[in-house]
């Protein structure tokens, strides 16, 4: 397995292996693009290419604001939440690899039990509190619970970046007479730079991904997001199922999600295992 | 006043800062640093005590309260009823049983084909590019759009896959749907898993594999005695990660089953109490219950099986 001069026979087999596995990975999307470009008489043909191509469901979604402006939801609430929730845990993550003071292990096990907690434990009393304080349905009624579910990815992912930083640097600026804080804004953010990146990445992806708080906490289009607002889409009949107009607006919030993937893919591999792995 | 209790009070405060002293010698630069850390965090630990914190503790209240929203003017402090309730009914233990089934296949099967997964991008000769960057597709996708295009796959007469099943309605019957919702799980969480098992691989040194080749180890041999006991801890971190978030599932099954016939988890029972239902003090308890699973199952993994909690080797760098 781990022989180090090939035969041709060897990199046949990878050869095939590797197309399994993109295979795998990619006909179930490629699947769903098709639906998306079907006529409504071509989706009860369950054959992979369409029979009959059409750009008809994406007209249809994209001239309805019952998906654009969940869309502009969910672009506006996701960016706000990753900008909160980076910023909080850079300074938290910062603090936890440089300073030292008090109560650190206990912050570091709050996140934890924070990353580790079912949504769904906390759909029933925030719902609730949400009502009470006027949030419910709005887009700060989002943004606070992804900024609390964004800070322990965030503070795990960013304080294993801080710990990468050549903190001499800090020291440096120190001894030059700089003060704590002037050599984090001047000296430091702007090595943690790249760190941040990452991090915000996995952030708007996490909140990009919701679904749950998505439907539990918003009941019109003024703050439902793009996922939990195909669950409210009409076919274009009352008796036609929407298939798709569904399969067209899946394929529209996950096609830029995939090439911004694919183009950040070597931050995001650094920033999932970063906190994983004990190095 | 008099002066000597003037001088005993200054006495005392010396007494004070000095022992004060004696315990924390803090330095004028350690206590701006440590007020600096206390700032820094301030916001973090707020949001995160007003949302979770905070809820978890209201939750436990209101576990003990009859609260039908149907039924505002009858709110009441009912002990443990609730939890009784809860537990004696059926409706708890399917969703439990369908929980634990979907966690337990999903996590050891997506287990091992994410360490295939990682092998593959470990070792292959050429396109491993390419295969990292597909394998990162199930990834990035939104669950549910995922979920739409499993379940239209399933459909009688739309769907390719049951048309390969003959024309098979799996979604309609409770051992097939729930095999349905694992495979699309594993399909979602298998490169998650791969990419950490693969940042475990590489932490394997090639030495040593090398060496036990020379001494005549094959390949197997070498993969469970070389390579996994090296990679454990990073196995373990995976797992618990993958096993706590399986047990969460909810968008999944809301997409493809809705919890019909039988398939629902424990999440999509407290979410239909919640907005089905209107009751917040079953919704609350269910909420809890799932809050105890969860707790006793990183509990197992933490102390049972070693894992290194997350976070823990803070400094160690």
């Amino acid at each position: 397995m781990a022989a180090i001069t090939t035969t041709p026979r060897q990199k046949a087999g990878w050869g095939v292996t590797n197309f399994v596995v993109i295979a795998l990975a990619l006909i179930p999307v490629l699947w769903m693009v098709s639906l998306s470009f079907k006529t409504p008489a071509a989706v009860l043909d369950p054959s992979f290419i369409p029979s009959q191509w059409t750009w008809g469901n994406y007209d249809q979604i994209l001239s309805t604001s019952q998906f654009v402006r969940p869309l502009i939801n969910s672009i506006g609430i996701g960016i706000i939440a990753t900008l909160v929730a980076v910023v909080f845990a850079s300074m938290a993550a910062y603090a936890i690899a440089r300073l030292r003071f008090p109560g650190k292990s206990v912050l570091i096990g709050m996140a934890l039990l924070i990353a580790m907690f079912p949504q769904i434990a906390l759909v029933t009393p925030m719902f609730n509190i949400e009502r009470s304080l006027g949030l419910f349905n709005t887009w700060p009624g989002l943004i606070i619970p992804y900024v609390a579910f964004g800070l322990p990815l965030g503070i795990y992912t960013l304080s294993a970046f801080f710990r990468e930083i050549p903190w001499e640097l800090e020291k440096a600026a120190k001894v030059d007479g700089a003060t704590p804080f002037q050599a984090f804004v001047k000296v430091i953010a702007p090595l943690a730079a790249p760190g941040m990146v990452t991090t915000a990445i996995l952030v708007f992806l996490a909140c990009w991904n919701d679904f749950l708080f998505a439907i539990s906490f918003t009941s019109t289009i003024s703050s439902r997001t793009a996922p939990a607002a195909m669950e409210y889409f009409s076919g274009s009949s009352q008796f036609t199922v929407p298939t798709g107009p569904i399969a067209a607006a899946a394929s529209f919030i996950t096609i830029p999600i995939i090439v911004f993937v694919l183009f950040f893919q070597r931050r995001i591999v650094a920033g999932l295992t970063s906190g994983a792995v004990k190095g | 006043m008099s002066t000597s209790t003037q001088v005993a009070a200054g006495a005392e405060a010396a007494k004070q800062t000095t022992g004060r002293r004696k315990k924390a010698p803090l330095s004028e630069g350690a206590r701006a640093e440590r007020r600096l850390g206390f700032l820094l965090c301030a916001p973090a630990v707020i949001v995160m005590l007003a949302v979770a914190g905070y809820p978890l503790v209201y939750a436990i209240f209101l576990s003990f309260e009859r609260y039908n929203l149907e039924l505002p003017q009858d709110i009441k402090f009912v002990g443990f009823s609730n939890y009784a309730a809860v537990l004696s009914s059926p409706y708890w233990w399917q969703a439990l049983k369908v929980t634990v089934i979907i966690t337990v296949f999903s996590v050891s099967i997506s287990l091992v084909l994410g360490m295939l997964l990682a092998m593959v991008m470990h070792r292959t000769i050429f396109g491993r590019g390419i295969v990292r960057t597909a394998a990162l597709v199930p990834y990035g996708i939104v669950t549910v759009a995922a979920a739409y295009g499993w379940e239209y796959a399933w459909t009688p007469s739309q769907g390719y896959l049951s048309a390969a099943f003959n024309n098979s309605a799996p979604l309609t019957n409770e051992v097939q749907a729930i095999i349905v919702i694992i495979i699309a799980e594993i399909w979602k969480t298998t490169p998650f898993m791969g990419l950490l098992l693969l940042a475990g691989l590489s932490l394997v040194p090639d030495d040593l594999q090398r060496a036990a080749m020379v001494d005549g180890a094959t390949g197997w041999q070498r993969f469970t005695k070389i390579t996994l006991p090296l990679m454990k801890p990073a196995i373990l971190v995976a797992l618990l990660f993958r096993t706590l978030d399986s047990f969460r599932i909810f968008d999944n099954i809301f997409i493809l089953t809705d919890g019909a016939n039988n398939t629902g988890s424990v999440s999509i029972l407290g979410y239909d109490n919640l907005f089905n239902a209107l009751n917040l003090g079953i919704g609350s308890t269910i909420s809890i219950l799932i809050f105890i699973c969860v707790a006793i199952i990183a509990f197992i993994f933490i102390r049972g099986f070693g894992t290194a909690a997350p976070g823990t080797n803070t400094g160690t760098r």
